[in-house]
């Protein structure tokens, strides 16, 4: 049976704050998504170099990856601030507290993730997949594409993960992003303020509205991956 | 005499300090099939991989066609390795349709369009699976994936294949099938086949000749009746009597 004092409590409030709550999804979305993005562009190449090739500083450079992966959101928002901080060295852009910083955060927490779980997937298929591919004659360049795409499936699973990490983070947007009304809020920050307040049917919604996004997100990149049998 | 199709030469492949193989002098003729024989360790996977240039031997020369191999180019190397066709042992489905998998190769050497399509549906009627073209390639059993696996190979139509094991832990219906897929793809396009067995009655079936490694290097290359009657190698006496203790 629908409880019609749901029903008039979801009307009365989409109707008051609808338009700030689309802001806060629009600008979530916004924030993480291109963190993702930028975060996919720099980790996957950098996973597929990890994953395929032997070179001195490998074995390194992946234990400073795993580190970066337990990053505390909190400390990754910090070193930002302080970076792009009035006194920081990148202090003169002034872009603290707008939201090309949070992307900036966020790539920071987003890009291990998605370099090491790439990484990881390409070497699992690397010998195999690489040493198949050159049989039937293909050169290194192809091979490497072929053990690539063979790794998708792990790949699109680092950039889910690196999605959530982003998406669900509240921390470094906090610190960096200063949870200004209709300028930096973004739904992490949005509901801690809401909780802080007593708004506990606010902060609920808005936590169900930051589940469905990461479901509707992962279910696209999964049909991507699904696609790709042809 | 014409030029033999593979000549080794004092070739020798180490990993880290370990030598894994060490041939004197090994000449393979073309249109032939030749049984790889030799017990675990012996350096027979070892062998196809260095004639099909996914590893370099640690020294010596491999002429192919009459071109040294250590002297040809990147671009030379794949222009050969295009002419040749390997099985693996561990045989690697790429996770797609078992159509793309057969076409892979074909695409690689420019085939498209129509082209393309015939080649793909020949190779699959070829090794009795013309169905399976939008199966998905991981989901095949054992036999299947040999089959398809051969039908990547078929489809190239290379004139030297390769196969490592190719039917090792299949049932024996599918043995038969495999072997006879080996000698329908010999005779109907000449390829040179070597085929890694350890299976006696198998190499003995389908091979022309039989060449025995035993830690790393040739003990006797012959025609396979005279390999299994009258070996000239104490070794391989042992080996075709089974009294070798591995």
């Amino acid at each position: 049976m629908v409880n019609t004092d749901l029903l008039s409590w979801l009307w009365q409030f989409f109707s008051q704050r609808g338009g700030e709550l689309s802001g806060i999804v629009g600008l979530s979305l916004m924030v993480s998504g291109s963190a993702v993005i930028i975060g996919a562009v720099l980790g996957v190449p950098l996973g597929a170099l990890l994953g395929l090739k032997k070179f001195p500083g490998r074995e390194l450079l992946l234990r400073i990856i795993y580190t970066l992966m337990s990053l505390p959101p909190v400390l990754a928002g910090l070193v930002v601030y302080l970076i792009f901080a009035r006194s920081g060295p990148l202090g003169f852009l002034d872009i603290l507290f707008t939201p090309p910083v949070m992307v900036i955060a966020q790539v920071l927490l987003a890009t291990p993730i998605i370099t090491a779980l790439s990484s990881a997937a390409i070497a699992a298929k690397e010998k195999l997949a690489m040493d198949t591919a050159r049989t039937l004659g293909a050169s290194e360049r192809q091979a490497a594409w072929m053990v690539i795409k063979e790794a998708r499936t792990g790949i699109l699973a680092g950039i889910m993960t690196g999605f959530g990490r982003a998406f669900g983070e509240v921390g470094a947007v906090m610190l960096v992003g200063g949870n200004v009304r209709y300028q930096t809020r973004v739904l992490t920050t949005s509901i801690v303020l809401e909780t802080r307040q007593g708004n506990y049917e606010f902060a609920i919604v808005l936590g169900l509205i930051l589940l469905l996004l990461s479901f509707v997100v992962s279910s696209v990149l999964l049909k991507i991956d699904d696609s790709k049998l042809r | 005499m014409p030029e033999p199709l593979f000549e080794l030469i004092d070739v020798v492949k180490k990993y880290d300090e370990r030598t894994v193989l060490r041939v004197k002098d090994l000449q393979l003729d073309g249109n032939k099939i030749y049984a790889i024989l030799g017990p675990n360790g012996a350096g027979k996977s070892t062998l196809l991989k260095l004639l099909n240039m996914l590893e370099k031997p640690t020294s010596g020369r491999i002429i192919f066609q009459g071109v040294d191999l250590n002297r040809a180019g990147e671009a030379a190397r794949l222009r050969m390795r295009r002419q040749m066709c390997m099985v693996l042992q561990n045989t690697y489905m790429f996770d797609t349709s078992v159509y793309q998998n057969v076409a892979y190769g074909l695409q690689l050497r420019g085939v498209r369009g129509a082209e393309l399509e015939r080649r793909v549906k020949e190779a699959l009627s070829f090794v009795g699976l013309s169905d399976f073209g939008s199966r998905r390639a991981i989901k095949l059993s054992g036999g299947e994936t040999q089959r398809v696996a051969l039908a990547r190979a078929v489809a190239i139509r290379p004139q030297v294949l390769l196969l490592d094991e190719p039917t090792a832990n299949l049932d024996p219906d599918s043995v038969a099938l495999i072997e006879k897929l080996v000698r329908r793809v010999h005779e109907s396009t000449g390829a040179t086949v070597l085929i890694i067995t350890h299976n006696l009655f198998q190499a003995q079936r389908i091979a022309d000749e039989a060449i025995l490694l035993y830690n790393g290097q040739v003990i006797e290359r012959a025609p396979i009746n005279q390999f299994f009657t009258n070996p000239q190698s104490e070794i391989t006496r042992r080996f075709v009597s089974g009294r070798m203790v591995y």
